[in-house]
């Protein structure tokens, strides 16, 4: 298992604003009547893109009185799943795979480069407060390993050079351009394609 | 090689857009009414007939599946829930389908969905796809517009409302059960079965669970007859699969292939060779991490599917083929497998959240040669003692590919960890230290 805590520092209240309150109740609508603690992930996401990429304790109460469940299993959700973050993580968040098949493929090179750029640690925040960066395990697009996740983009095919390039762009205040940095835009075998090649435009 | 027109997903690599009329040109919704017209009896027996296998990992026949929802609807509604929760690493399948082919698995969640009677179809997504996710909904929402889906589906007068929930970042929720849980908005841990899920699944009512693949090439397999599929591959082992190939290759790549092809062919054809050349292989994971890796003797001859994998005690799992070359650290690879069942075990029966643990650890020594000879046995001891015994398949999961390593390259780690037993206080290792030992140099 891992081990997750919330920050030791949080803030006082939290309220969804309107653009979030329109989401919550939409997805809530997509499960039937007296069901709606289905909806609790997805608005622990809501929570999280609000509140500049963590959740802090307010939120999983506010959210409990929004659907009229316990606190404790907003809490139990929350401290489950991995990809909420209970602490401050920057307005960019670095997720580097790590596990074996990326591994093999020079995934320790990307995390070099995130220790030069940003910190020394995983999940601490880099000297202007905007990055923090963490190994996490498989992100499923092993074919295009070694990759990392910068928020909900993936940025695929990776080396040290390109990697700091990438989060140069970041700590610039830049958005870099998704997807693979070998140019590929599928997942076929590169310049060995030897399937579907009636199929294939120029 | 697989011939091109026996290709279900045409679109695999995106050359003609993913949208529903580019797709209507593959022959996608073309004569979905014709197909639901024929009865559920049909479609089911077609997919029996098919001999489909569910691409998920457990390789649970398809058409069996379906016949377990209650024939008639009672108080309760049936649900068709699609696990594209792919976190096995190595696996990247399902990833494909979701941006490239949405409307392959629009469709066969229409069919499913008739033919277990279902009303609501709930497709589970990992959070990480995010982008991919939104792909599908696009593709949902294009659907509902030209009305291939919604009230009177297609015109086949059956009503259908499918919805994307997406998942955060758990593997365990890809156990039908933990998945089901997690819709539901709890932990994702996986229930004891029986019941299962088929009678009581999620909210309690009748749900049928399968993986994206398995219902994308459903509609495909009603087009061109069960027999068609069933003539492909051999035996109990029919059809086409789309197979992952990463690690130390050429050219890592997604390509759909028949099943029982060789695995050679898959590595030296498709994905350009391994790095170094064939006699640099040192090893091949086959079906995704779970599954025991498999030594390069046995692969000059070894074809991928789910019975001639099963007699080599690996499995085809999610057909996610890693490769690992003579470059690589070996013990290094499985203990960093390792180390992914520890942080992804969800930590509800001991054996695995313990053991998964002390394997993790022991591994890490064993890569530094920091164990002493008799802690290899004790190691395939501990995955003895998890595999079989905890409430889903996870136990075995993790301690397979330990058990691979330990059946295969056992002569490796026993030279690099060549310690006494019998602690010497310079090795300084503090939890080896037996006292009695210590104290009997006093006596």
């Amino acid at each position: 298992m891992s081990l997750r805590r919330p920050a030791k520092i949080q803030p006082e209240n939290f309220e969804f604003n309107s653009s979030s309150l329109e989401a919550a109740n939409k997805i809530v609508s997509n499960y039937p009547e007296g069901k709606q603690q289905s909806a609790v992930m997805a608005l622990l996401y809501i929570a999280q893109k609000q509140n500049d990429n963590w959740i802090p304790l307010e939120a999983m109460k506010y959210i409990a009185k929004f659907l009229n469940m316990p606190y404790i299993k907003v809490y139990e959700v929350a401290t489950f799943y991995t990809m909420y973050n209970l602490s401050p993580v920057g307005k960019h968040f670095i997720q580097v795979c790590t596990t074996t098949p990326c591994m093999i493929r020079g995934a320790s090179k990307l995390v070099e480069a995130c220790k030069e750029k940003i910190s020394k640690n995983e999940c601490e925040l880099s000297s202007d407060k905007s990055c923090s960066w963490m190994e996490v395990e498989c992100l499923g697009a092993c074919v295009n390993a070694p990759m990392m996740q910068i928020n909900d983009e993936y940025y695929e095919d990776l080396d040290k050079e390109k990697t700091i390039k990438i989060l140069d762009q970041i700590l610039r205040g830049e958005t870099p351009k998704p997807g693979s940095y070998r140019g590929r835009i599928n997942n076929e075998p590169e310049n060995n394609r030897k399937t579907l090649m009636d199929f294939k435009n120029a | 090689m697989l011939k091109d027109q026996d290709r279900i997903f045409k679109n695999l690599y995106n050359d003609k857009g993913s949208d529903v009329s580019s797709s209507q040109k593959r022959g996608d919704w073309v004569n979905t009414k014709e197909i639901i017209d024929k009865g559920r009896d049909w479609i089911i027996n077609e997919i029996k007939e098919s001999q489909l296998r569910g691409r998920g990992g457990a390789g649970f026949p398809t058409g069996l599946k379906w016949s377990f929802a209650p024939k008639e609807v009672g108080s309760r509604p049936h649900y068709l829930v699609i696990n594209g929760d792919e976190s096995e690493p190595g696996t990247c399948k399902d990833r494909d389908i979701l941006r490239f082919e949405p409307h392959k698995l629009i469709e066969g969640c229409l069919i499913a969905s008739y033919a277990v009677q279902a009303h609501v179809c709930y497709i589970y997504i990992r959070g990480e796809y995010f982008v991919d996710g939104q792909k599908l909904q696009a593709a949902i929402d294009e659907a509902y517009e030209k009305k291939l889906i919604g009230k009177n589906a297609a015109e086949t007068g059956w009503d259908l409302d499918i919805y994307i929930h997406y998942g955060a970042g758990a593997y365990i929720c890809g156990e039908e059960t933990a998945l089901l849980e997690s819709i539901e908005g709890k932990k994702g841990q996986p229930r004891l079965k029986p019941p299962f899920p088929a009678l009581i699944g999620l909210y309690g009512c009748p749900t049928i669970i399968n993986n994206v693949e398995t219902i994308a090439v459903v509609p495909t397999i009603l087009r061109k007859g069960g027999k068609w599929f069933a003539s492909l591959g051999r035996e109990k082992n029919t059809g086409t699969k789309i197979f992952c190939i990463s690690g130390n290759v050429n050219t890592p790549c997604n390509v759909e292939e028949e099943m029982n092809i060789p695995l050679k062919e898959l590595i030296e054809v498709h994905a350009g060779g391994v790095v170094g050349g064939w006699d640099n292989l040192q090893a091949v994971i086959p079906g995704g991490s779970s599954m025991p890796l498999i030594p390069k003797e046995k692969c000059e001859s070894l074809t991928m599917d789910f019975d001639s994998l099963t007699a080599e005690k690996s499995g085809l799992g999610t057909a996610g083929i890693v490769v690992i070359n003579k470059d690589q650290d070996i013990i290094k690879c499985m203990a960093r497998i390792a180390r992914f069942y520890k942080h992804e075990s969800c930590g509800q029966c001991t054996p695995c959240r313990e053991g998964s643990g002390w394997m993790w650890r022991m591994l890490e020594r064993m890569a530094k040669g920091d164990a002493t000879k008799d802690e290899v046995d004790m190691l395939g001891d501990v995955t003895n003692q998890i595999a079989g015994h905890t409430i889903c398949a996870f136990g075995e999961g993790s301690s397979w590919p330990v058990q691979g390593l330990l059946r295969h390259f056992k002569k490796e780690i026993i030279e690099r960890n060549n310690l006494d037993p019998i602690v010497q206080k310079k090795n300084n290792i503090p939890y080896l230290v037996d006292q009695h030992l210590l104290d009997k140099k006093n006596a």
